[in-house]
């Protein structure tokens, strides 16, 4: 790119904010009651979550997988491309995260912290609940309409996070391959959000900030495992 | 003694082209077809074909996806276009879904034939390029594109043989390349002395002035039509000025509103065929063809007129 340094972010914003939000208006009624569905699921990880084994931590991984492969296809591939070329890639990656989460996390295993063992778990605990309840209230919160809330498992922020809270949760060194496409959507959405004047644009970049800054501060190994 | 006029060579299909436009605008345009006829036209220095000072872009404003509401809206916009005089609409296959919501919208208005369609190849290497102008035109349903510009001068050494070429063999009428919002000026002077261009489409409007220096005289000096775009900075224009109460001599120019006025300038520069702003709005693209009517500024007023811009 010929004069990078002239070109702003908006300079790649390719759709208005009204479009970008109506985006998941649609997308919700088409899947109804999906979303249920997928609340469910999250709750049944939370519970998992909070004393979890082996078949646990599997169970976990291969849910997330699932939810990474679901919005990648759904979301991105499907509808975020028509109004974003390279949701394209968006796709790519986030199917490329759910086969990691199956090849690190289900063939081999997460060794996740349990609940209530310290800081690192009540802030991986902490982001999940943030990311199953309270993430998709902060849409209305800023004023845009309930038919446009975003749900884990359906939509990429939500799924993000409560990622990220899982890998806050999880032990050992193959984690780290776990974090790089999550951390790049954090920049990617919170980018997006702030060349749309978004509120909320501060949410993924600092829920990223927050995961990794507990990561790189936690001990080597889990305790209470 | 009387003057003689020259008058632009046309051919036939220029002539039958021309005759069909406005028999389509007759049809369509009912009781705005005077308002129609009075829309101020310039002509393409390569051709004489003469083309609405005002058109239609579609960056952003257009790219609605699959949202059939959306598309619905954009079409009553595109009609609305027509309506009021306008030809040229402008897109890219950047721009998301733009081109097939443009499509959508023409088949839904019985293909106007009044339509000057403007896209742009944005691919590399240049040998996608013919594969790429294929699907837009698919996206467009159009036998062919009046206009094809190089978008941002990507790949330019490749895509301009290629599009000369379409234009030789009367698959496309003319041929151009765009830049935006100042960049690689240089180059874009360099190609317009070598190359044998129809358009140049640059960014200019009241505060963005570059190319008065060099560009727009070029242009003339070469015999190239000038498309602008961002007329309105991407809306940051209208925003800055929209609070300010319209200064007292708008009047004089023919001015009922900031958009008039920043278009009016922008179209009142000898060397500019014709601005391309972007709008979802079916009150502003009327109120942007507006601005294609007389009076237009003379010299002094286009200086006072960027004077009280700038200090806003």
């Amino acid at each position: 790119m010929s004069e990078w340094w002239t070109y702003r972010l908006s300079n790649f914003l390719l759709f208005s904010p009204r479009t970008y939000y109506r985006l998941f208006e649609l997308y919700n009624s088409e899947i109804w009651p999906g979303q249920v569905l997928a609340l469910l699921v999250g709750l049944a990880m939370l519970a998992l979550a909070r004393n979890p084994g082996p078949w646990q931590s599997r169970v976990i991984a291969a849910a997330l997988a699932a939810s990474w492969l679901w919005v990648a296809w759904a979301f991105h591939y499907t509808r975020y491309a028509s109004i974003n070329w390279a949701a394209i890639y968006f796709a790519g990656a986030f199917a490329l995260e759910a086969l990691l989460l199956l090849g690190f996390g289900v063939v081999k295993e997460l060794q996740l912290r349990r609940a209530g063992a310290g800081l690192l778990s009540a802030v991986g605990i902490g982001l999940f609940v943030f990311a199953l309840v309270l993430h998709p209230l902060i849409g209305p919160l800023v004023g845009r309409s309930w038919s446009q809330i975003e749900i884990f498992a359906i939509a990429p922020d939500p799924t993000v996070i409560a990622t990220l809270g899982v890998l806050v949760l999880a032990s050992g060194s193959s984690t780290w391959l776990l974090l790089p496409i999550p951390i790049l959507w954090c920049l990617v959405s919170g980018a997006t959000a702030w060349t749309m004047h978004s509120a909320d644009a501060a949410v993924m970049p600092v829920a990223a900030a927050v995961a990794l800054a507990v990561r790189i501060g936690r001990p080597s190994k889990p305790d209470g495992y | 003694m009387k003057t003689v006029v020259p008058i632009p060579s046309v051919n036939r299909r220029q002539l039958l082209h021309t005759l069909a436009a406005a028999g389509a605008a007759a049809v369509s345009a009912g009781t705005h077809l005077a308002r129609a006829d009075s829309v101020l036209t310039r002509p393409i220095p390569s051709s004489g074909e003469r083309l609405p000072a005002v058109g239609l872009g579609s960056w952003i404003t257009f790219n609605v996806g699959y949202d059939e509401v959306a598309r619905a809206a954009c079409a009553e916009v595109i009609g609305n276009f027509f309506d009021a005089g306008g030809r040229l609409i402008d897109s890219s296959p950047m721009y998301g879904s733009s081109q097939a919501v443009i499509g959508g919208a023409l088949k839904r208005l019985g293909k106007p034939a009044a339509l000057f369609s403007a896209d742009k190849v944005w691919t590399s290497p240049g040998s996608r390029g013919p594969a790429q102008i294929e699907t837009s035109r698919l996206h467009w349903d159009v036998p062919r594109f009046d206009l094809l510009q190089v978008h941002n001068l990507l790949a330019w050494q490749e895509h301009l043989p290629t599009l000369n070429a379409m234009k030789a063999k009367g698959q496309l009428r003319y041929v151009g390349i765009t830049t935006s919002e100042g960049r690689r000026h240089r180059e874009v002077e360099e190609i317009m002395r070598k190359e044998p261009l129809d358009f140049v489409q640059v960014t200019y409007n009241v505060i963005d002035r570059d190319v008065e220096a060099r560009i727009l005289p070029l242009a003339r000096e070469r015999g190239i039509a000038v498309i602008v775009n961002r007329p309105f900075q991407q809306g940051a224009l209208i925003e800055r000025v929209a609070r300010r109460p319209l200064p007292p001599w708008a009047g004089e120019i023919g001015c009922t509103s900031w958009a008039q006025l920043l278009l009016k300038f922008i179209i009142s520069h000898p060397a500019v065929t014709c601005a391309i702003p972007a709008t979802t709005s079916v009150a502003h693209v009327r109120e942007n063809m507006e601005a294609a009517r007389e009076p237009l500024p003379h010299e002094a007023m286009r200086r006072r007129m960027a004077v009280h811009v700038a200090a806003l």
